[in-house]
């Protein structure tokens, strides 16, 4: 039976990375831009497993468990602070996010 | 085994402080008629003495706690006071504010312990993942501490820039995280150092590790080029969240980065020393010329901020024991010069903040004496004029810099000669304030409201502060020095 690659992981979660920045600077809508973070720290953990497996070891799976935690706590505030700001002014476009400037 | 235990509590004992008192705060808060909702403050900041009180504690059993994942030594308790003292600071100015605002709720001081709280985790942290806990404990409250004016759009907006970018510098310290354990097969901050110090070089992936590492905390620190969203944020908080936020996330972060960089990564230090060094000179001349044309006073301060971590990045480019202190020291005086800053915007903001202009300040020597007397003397402190805890800082940082020119050549030099060209340039903006304070006609519009007595205190201890580290550094530089060497360099 052949086993994938660790190093295909690592690619893997390095594209899945990426495509997360790029969401992060090009969309312009708050929540996709919440989820694009979402997608990063997703890479992250798939990188974390990978790394376990590359070293046989149980760590790399208990940061996932941590991160995940951490994720939703975080989801949590920001989907909150999206509400608060969608009753406020009912528009969720980062363009619009003007108010502080120069 | 029971020993052990408790020997682990004692070591921590600060974070557990802070974590009862914030609880016991959220808990309390249904029962607490609204008019009484102010003693939940008072609780809260008996909640950060205590904690100080519990430093000590942890200071007379220092060591490694729960099985080396925090490590509590000198350095840690140094900055768990400035952190603690900050949280204590912010507290007192708090409690009038919310009062003046119509927002005094109890979570938000509960929020403020748990956001001390996950620094102090960030000050001892001796493995990656534990930092990351801490550092989310205390940036996922103060997220929401920022956005703490609800009917606020500036509130709304800061608390939605900081998240989102907040959450984004994250994920990048993570992916660094992730890579130095790839390469190291640890995360560990001592065991990453033992490892790097064998034969066969440091290996890339560690090194990338490193340089994720440096832009998530950088943008935590706000040094450019990830400081875009720092002056955003610290002008729609809540003043006295901005206060906070401008010191003591600060410090912890930078804690944890000259764990990271000095203890795991010392062996690295030609390399991430470039690194540094450009950052430091951009983040100085974004941050000085930026406040140039300011003219709204919470902005001016917050890109003052952006500068001084600038100064800050000059002591840690040095790479040296005397680097550390110089960084810890300096950390020290800019959080009793920054807190006092904001607290007295606070103050003068008047309701819904609606005077931050420089022009609100105009007469206010005339008017208001003390405190503007106390004003100039923060500015002062953060222009850098001799007797303030501000002009010493920044001498310590320079010196530790020069002092480091064999190591690093003329780099360094030129870094100490950029940076005391931004101190010059850094003088008009703090100038101007003073001046318009002083030599402005007042505006009629306005008669100013005394200063609660509670936040008076704040800016007192603040103001002795910074007068107590120009004058009388040596106990406190003493404690730096012990700090810098407790810290396990290669």
């Amino acid at each position: 039976m052949s086993v994938v690659p660790v190093s295909y992981y690592l690619v893997l979660s390095a594209v899945l990375f990426g495509l997360g920045v790029i969401a992060f600077v090009f969309k312009r809508n708050a929540i996709t831009v919440f989820m694009s973070i979402e997608l990063m720290l997703n890479a992250v953990n798939l990188a974390f497993v990978a790394f376990a497996r590359a070293h046989n070891q149980l760590d790399g799976l208990v940061f996932v468990l941590f991160v995940i935690v951490v994720a939703a706590a975080e989801a949590a505030v920001g989907l909150a602070i999206v509400i608060m700001l969608a009753q406020n002014r009912r528009s969720l476009s980062v363009e619009r996010m003007n108010h502080l400037k120069l | 085994m029971a020993t052990a235990q408790l020997v682990n509590l004692h070591r921590v004992a600060p974070e557990w402080h802070l974590s009862i008192v914030g609880i016991l705060v959220m808990i309390l808060d249904p029962f607490v008629s609204p008019r009484r909702k102010r003693w939940l403050g008072w609780l809260a900041f008996a909640g950060a003495l205590a904690a100080l009180l519990a430093v000590h504690r942890a200071y007379d059993s220092q060591g490694m706690a729960y099985d080396n994942l925090i490590s509590t030594d000198v350095f840690s308790v140094f900055v768990h006071v400035v952190v603690i003292l900050a949280a204590a600071l912010s507290i007192l100015g708090s409690i009038d504010y919310l009062e003046r605002e119509g927002i005094q709720r109890g979570e938000y001081y509960a929020l403020i312990l748990f956001a001390t709280a996950g620094m102090g985790i960030l000050a001892g942290a001796n493995e990656l993942v534990t930092a990351f806990l801490g550092l989310e404990m205390s940036s996922i409250s103060t997220y929401i501490l920022v956005g703490f004016r609800r009917r606020s759009e500036p509130s709304n907006e800061a608390s939605m820039k900081y998240f989102l970018l907040g959450s984004f510098a994250t994920a990048f310290f993570l992916y660094g995280i992730a890579m130095v354990y790839g390469a190291l097969g640890t995360t560990y901050i001592d065991k990453i150092q033992a490892l790097l110090e064998r034969p066969g070089g440091i290996p890339a992936l560690a090194m990338l590790g490193l340089g994720l590492i440096f832009v998530g905390l950088g943008f935590k620190v706000l040094i450019a080029p990830f400081q875009v969203y720092g002056p955003d944020v610290y002008e729609g908080a809540p003043t006295p969240v901005t206060a906070l936020l401008s010191s003591a996330p600060k410090v912890a972060t930078f804690a944890l980065m000259l764990r990271i960089f000095y203890v795991s990564f010392g062996m690295a230090s030609d390399f991430w020393f470039w690194a540094v060094w450009i950052s430091a000179v951009l983040t100085m001349f974004i941050g000085n010329l930026a406040a140039l044309v300011q003219s709204n006073v919470k902005r001016m301060l917050a890109y003052s901020s952006i500068a001084h971590a600038g100064y800050i990045l000059v002591a840690f480019a040095a790479s040296t024991t005397l680097g550390i202190a110089a960084v810890l020291f300096y950390l020290a005086a800019y959080v009793l010069m920054k807190v006092g800053a904001f607290l007295i915007v606070t103050h003068l903001g008047q309701r819904g903040e609606a005077r931050l202009d420089i022009r609100d300040y105009a007469g206010l020597g005339s008017r208001e004496p003390v405190l503007a007397a106390s004003f100039s003397l923060f500015l002062f402190s953060l222009l850098g004029l001799p007797a303030t805890g501000g002009f010493l800082g920044k001498f310590l940082a320079f010196q530790s810099a020069l002092d480091a020119h064999s190591a690093h050549g003329t780099a360094i030099i030129w870094l100490v000669v950029i940076a005391a060209i931004n101190s010059v340039i850094g003088a008009y903006y703090y100038l101007r304030v003073i001046i318009s304070m002083y030599f402005a006609q007042p505006s009629t519009d306005y008669t100013p409201s005394s200063v609660a007595p509670a936040l008076g205190v704040a800016i007192f201890v603040a103001a002795i502060g910074t007068l107590y580290l120009g004058l009388l550094p040596a106990q406190v530089l003493e404690f730096a020095r012990t700090a810098a060497d407790s810290l396990p360099l290669h």
